[in-house]
């Protein structure tokens, strides 16, 4: 049956498959002998399979509470509900470890399965790449984090799962967030094998943008998970703290969002190849840094994890190999690359050229502000932290002009455009976003929100003209708008919705900053006044649950003497782990939330006081509506016939190709 | 338009993102760092009202002072550094660590009058944090042992008496 | 005008730049990591550090029988001494003791009870043996404050004339006295 000892076993068969992926295709593609390539699915697919049952050993024995099982003993309880003892599993180090590797295995096997036309070298060698840096995880996961250790005795209990772990939103966060990182390990094995060959065209250019825009789709929606997690489970009504967990998370995101834009050019122009390649590079290399920089423990962060130096001394080496192999590699091929063409500034590619300027210098700032404070205090012995007021003050100003060109890109044709044409299709987005400023400076206050608010409502605006020039809405029969819309490539549409969500997320953020709360200590019956609500203080009671007694509020909201929402935020004590977590309330309909937070009790038994934290937060939900919206784009643009993966055929060397897009 | 000026628009427009870039940074790193300062760096000269910074010390024992403003609950407390104390106002809920004779972060600003306002106050150990130096001489010394429950909570280091650590510490005794 | 190898050389040294870039990184890195391994570089620190600073003034009571000590003891100093902050609440200062009474032979240590009633260090050290040569009480944390401990355990390492060489504040590890404390103290006894 699943022991753990024949999960172990997998995981060791399943390292020694990796290197046997990583190296046999390798040679085969170097000798051009097709039977050492066509190896290359065959291994993949046999490493996922062992590291499938490796995984389901250890999800197998936290279900039966074998704590004999180190890992299990130390996370897991009998008490635990059955939902929790399986994403428990990877709700630790050495378990999210093999979550990591299992997803790595699962894109080396998606790649041996879906790429079935690209062409047998290059797939031999992308499937390589992938199990050479699956190798590294694999002995890392082995040697220094084996999640199959066995203790003994065996304890009769684990030590049970931090409380404010047990959250469905946490649970699921992890495997999302991962898919993202590990996602990108795709184009980046690309990327390598394309240095290896030496070539990249535009038939490369289409084979890695739908790996990239799929790994794309799960890392905004991982980041706007933990985002909400952070929201409603830590209790401050905050919702990003640019934290450097936060902050490894961003800076591939925003390399990532360069990359699916730089690849569109390499597709449609060959040019930006280099460019494209080194993005490859670096997203997968944030990904990576990133996360393990975090848990070596250099990057302080309010996220606690279990720091180990010397863990992180494996780390780094990996991470060594991994990057500095591949930028060596970089180094030594790129510049026998082909450069690609320069273009005019005013074009459909001079617009994405500037996106990736913008992005890449925001994630230079985010960069910077992130490894700042290890950097001083290692070179000058200075303590400092950089924060919000940092963050705000220097990716806004960056952020806006990528909004106002997010507008226009889109709609510029390529090769060599007219800005005049363009601007006077947009008249109508423009009054929008100008009415959205007027209405703003008296709605917000703040600048940088006033600007925020009207740029985002610009690119929400650009977005549907866009939609509606294509489809020629108003303008000629319905009938005829819904039938360029059915022939409109999924790809236009994903991309306009898309950029609408980036629109909605922005609304949110700005309208957040404008967010308001109180903080009181108030006996029983009092009633609180915040925006425009009536928050009442009912009733405190004790409750008791599965595993904590909880201590809950009756909150009641009204507006103008109308009852809007009661609300029930408590604070609950676990028993057996000397914690209390606070639940949060939270009242939403959908164009502000109301969030109540219970806090101490002060005062004589008789005439107890509470702490009540009360915050109006306009607009909330939008923020991560719209990562939702983004990602659906991201989804839709990859269902378009064109981007299916593996569709293309590389272009013929005859004049003939360059009219087929 | 010819190949040398095509380069020179792409050049320009990295120079000049990469260049506010920069200056945002710098900007930003003139007024939005925020340095750790002790109370006698604040009584030697105090920072402006307008800058954050985080005073790191000890809360002076017996300085603590639960009030209510209204409705607002407001703490003050003095934080000292051993040549200086500094008095904190903070207005919300202190963290369930913080206690007198510890060290605490107040993150705020220096009023000329008010003395120092915080907006935030971190006690430097947090209950979920226990590092792992500790927990493994815990271990190694048979004080804690993962395998009989969870490790003493940080909270809980302090209040220990010594009654209370030799009973943890016989507990795992008797059971080998 | 440029040529062909010019431009060549140009773009290699264009696209080596991310690998020196990430090779700067990587060696700061490693720079951190080891010396968070070795407890003299800690991005968790709020304190500015003490190292290579004189000792500060303190006076302290002594807890007899053991003899207590001052700054001017630790200004005459001509070998190391390591001082050690302690309570009897402190459990990991009990998770210390062990290890403290291994490193007894190889090094003097003075110790101060801070914050704690002296029955109670009293009978902590008959609990847990006792490795400190000298011995001070600091009951209102005044010498701690002076010292600028952020909690206890905390451990100082004082070179000849007073000057602290070394400092953390976690507990000490076998592995932390094996491959630096004791490394230190041979090279400050040999210049």
């Amino acid at each position: 049956m699943l022991s753990p000892e024949l999960g172990h076993y997998a995981l060791a068969l399943a390292c020694v498959l990796a290197a046997a992926q990583g190296l046999i295709p390798l040679i085969g593609a170097s000798r051009r002998d097709a039977r050492l390539m066509a190896l290359a699915p065959g291994l993949a697919i046999g490493q996922m399979i062992a590291l499938g049952v490796s995984f389901l050993s250890l999800i197998y024995a936290a279900v039966t509470d074998d704590f004999s099982v180190q890992n299990i003993a130390e996370n897991s309880a009998v008490s635990k509900p059955l939902l929790y003892k399986i994403t428990g599993v990877w709700g630790n180090h050495e378990g999210s470890i093999l979550l990591w590797a299992l997803i790595l295995g699962l894109c080396g096997a998606a790649v041996a399965a879906f790429g079935r036309n690209l062409p047998s070298a290059l797939r031999a060698r992308v499937i390589a790449v992938l199990g050479l840096v699956a190798t590294g995880f694999e002995l890392f996961c082995l040697t220094t984090s084996d999640p199959f250790a066995r203790i003994w005795p065996a304890p009769m209990d684990g030590q049970g799962m931090n409380p404010l772990l047990q959250d469905p939103g946490l649970a699921f966060h992890p495997p999302i967030l991962y898919t993202g990182y590990v996602g990108f390990a795709v184009p980046f094995a690309f990327a390598i094998a394309a240095l290896i060959e030496g070539r990249v065209d535009a038939a490369w250019g289409r084979w890695v943008r739908p790996w990239a825009v799929a790994a794309w789709c799960f890392l905004t929606c991982g980041i706007a998970m933990g985002s909400w997690w952070s929201y409603y489970v830590l209790g401050w009504g905050g919702y990003w703290f640019w934290d450097p967990v936060e902050n490894a998370s961003l800076i591939p995101w925003l390399t990532g969002t360069a990359l699916i834009h730089s690849a569109i050019v390499v597709e449609k122009r060959e040019a930006l190849k280099i460019w494209t390649v080194l993005l490859a590079i670096a997203t997968f290399s944030f990904s990576l840094s990133g996360t393990f920089l975090v848990r070596s423990g250099i990057l302080n962060s309010v996220h606690a994890f279990a720091n180990d130096p010397a863990r992180g001394v494996f780390i780094l080496g990996l991470l060594g190999v991994v990057i500095g192999g591949s930028l060596a590699l970089f180094a030594y091929r790129a510049p026998t690359l082909t450069a690609g063409g320069l273009f005019a500034p005013i074009s459909r590619e001079g617009a994405l050229v500037l996106n990736n300027i913008l992005l890449c210098s925001l994630c230079a700032v985010v960069l910077t502000g992130t490894m700042y404070p290890p950097f001083m205090s290692l070179l000058f012995d200075r303590t400092i932290s950089v924060g919000k007021p940092f963050f705000d003050a220097t990716t806004i100003p960056l952020a806006l002009p990528l909004f106002i060109f997010m507008g226009f890109g889109p709609m510029l044709p390529w090769k060599r455009a007219q800005l005049w044409p363009v601007l006077q299709k947009l008249w109508l987005a423009a009054i929008v976003a100008a009415l959205a400023c007027a209405v703003a400076v008296f709605e917000l206050s703040g600048l940088l929100a006033i600007l925020c608010a009207a740029a985002a409502l610009w690119v929400i605006a650009a977005s549907v003209t866009d939609l509606a020039e294509r489809t020629r809405l108003f303008r000629a029969p319905v009938a005829t708008s819904i039938q360029r819309a059915r022939m409109l490539p999924r790809a236009i549409i994903g991309t306009a919705i898309a950029h609408a969500g980036v629109g909605i997320t922005v609304l949110g953020l700005a309208a957040m900053s404008q967010a308001q709360h109180k903080i009181v200590e108030v006996p029983i019956g009092t009633t609180e006044q915040l925006a425009g609500y009536d928050w009442t203080l009912k009733a405190v009671k004790q409750e008791p649950g599965p595993n904590y007694t909880a201590m809950v509020a009756t909150l009641e909201v009204r507006r103008n003497g109308r009852l809007v929402t009661v609300m029930r935020p408590s604070k609950r004590s676990f028993n057996s782990q000397n914690q209390t977590t606070t639940d949060v309330a939270i009242h939403t309909n959908m164009l502000a939330d109301l969030y109540g937070v219970l806090g101490d009790r002060h005062g004589p038994d008789t005439n107890p006081t509470y702490v009540l934290r009360l915050h109006y937060n306009p607009l909330a939900p939008w923020m991560w509506l719209g990562a939702l919206i983004m990602a659906f784009g991201g989804a839709l643009s990859l269902s378009d016939r064109r981007m299916r993966i593996g569709a293309p055929q590389r272009a013929k060397p005859t004049p003939a190709s360059s009219s087929v897009s | 338009m010819t190949r040398k000026t095509r380069r020179l628009w792409l050049v320009l427009a990295c120079v000049a993102c990469l260049g506010t870039a920069a200056a945002l940074i710098l900007r930003a790193f003139s007024s939005d760092i925020v340095f750790f300062v002790t109370p006698s760096q604040v009584e030697a000269s105090p920072p402006p009202a307008d800058r954050t910074v985080k005073l790191g010390g000890m809360v002076v024992a017996g300085s603590v002072k639960r009030e209510k403003h209204g409705e607002t609950p407001v703490a003050t407390f003095a934080v000292t550094d051993g040549q200086a104390a500094v008095t904190v106002h903070y207005e919300g809920i202190l963290p369930d660590l913080f206690r007198e004779g510890q060290s605490v972060v107040a993150i705020g600003t220096v009023q000329p009058s008010h003395g120092f306002v915080a907006s935030e106050v971190l006690a430097k150990h947090d209950e979920t944090y226990m590092p792992k130096e500790v927990a493994e001489a815990l271990k190694k010394s048979g004080k804690w042992d993962p395998r009989f429950g969870p490790p003493p909570s940080a909270a809980s280091w302090n209040s220990m008496t010594i009654q209370d650590a030799s009973k943890t510490l016989s507990a795992p005794a008797a059971a080998h | 005008m440029t040529t062909p190898s010019d431009n060549l050389t140009r773009r290699r040294l264009l696209m080596a730049l991310p690998l020196a870039g990430a090779g700067v990184a990587g060696v700061a890195f490693w720079k951190m990591l080891d010396g968070m391994e070795h407890g003299s570089f800690n991005p968790h620190d709020i304190n500015a550090p003490v190292l290579d600073r004189p000792v500060p003034d303190f006076t302290l009571a002594p807890l007899p029988p053991a003899e207590g000590f001052t700054t001017q003891n630790l200004q005459q100093l001509d070998k190391p001494v390591l001082v050690n902050f302690f309570a009897s609440w402190c459990i990991p200062c009990l998770a210390e003791m062990p290890t403290l009474m291994t490193l007894k032979d190889k090094l003097t240590m003075w110790g101060i009870a801070y914050k704690d009633k002296p029955e109670n260090t009293a009978s902590f050290l008959r609990h847990s043996g006792n490795p400190f040569t000298r011995l001070g009480d600091d009951h209102t944390g005044r010498a701690g404050i002076e010292w600028g401990i952020s909690g206890v355990p905390e451990t100082f390492l004082v070179g000849a004339g007073g000057i602290i060489r070394w400092h953390t504040a976690a507990p000490l590890t076998d592995q932390t006295i094996n491959k630096v404390l004791l490394p230190l103290v041979q090279r400050l006894q040999t210049p």
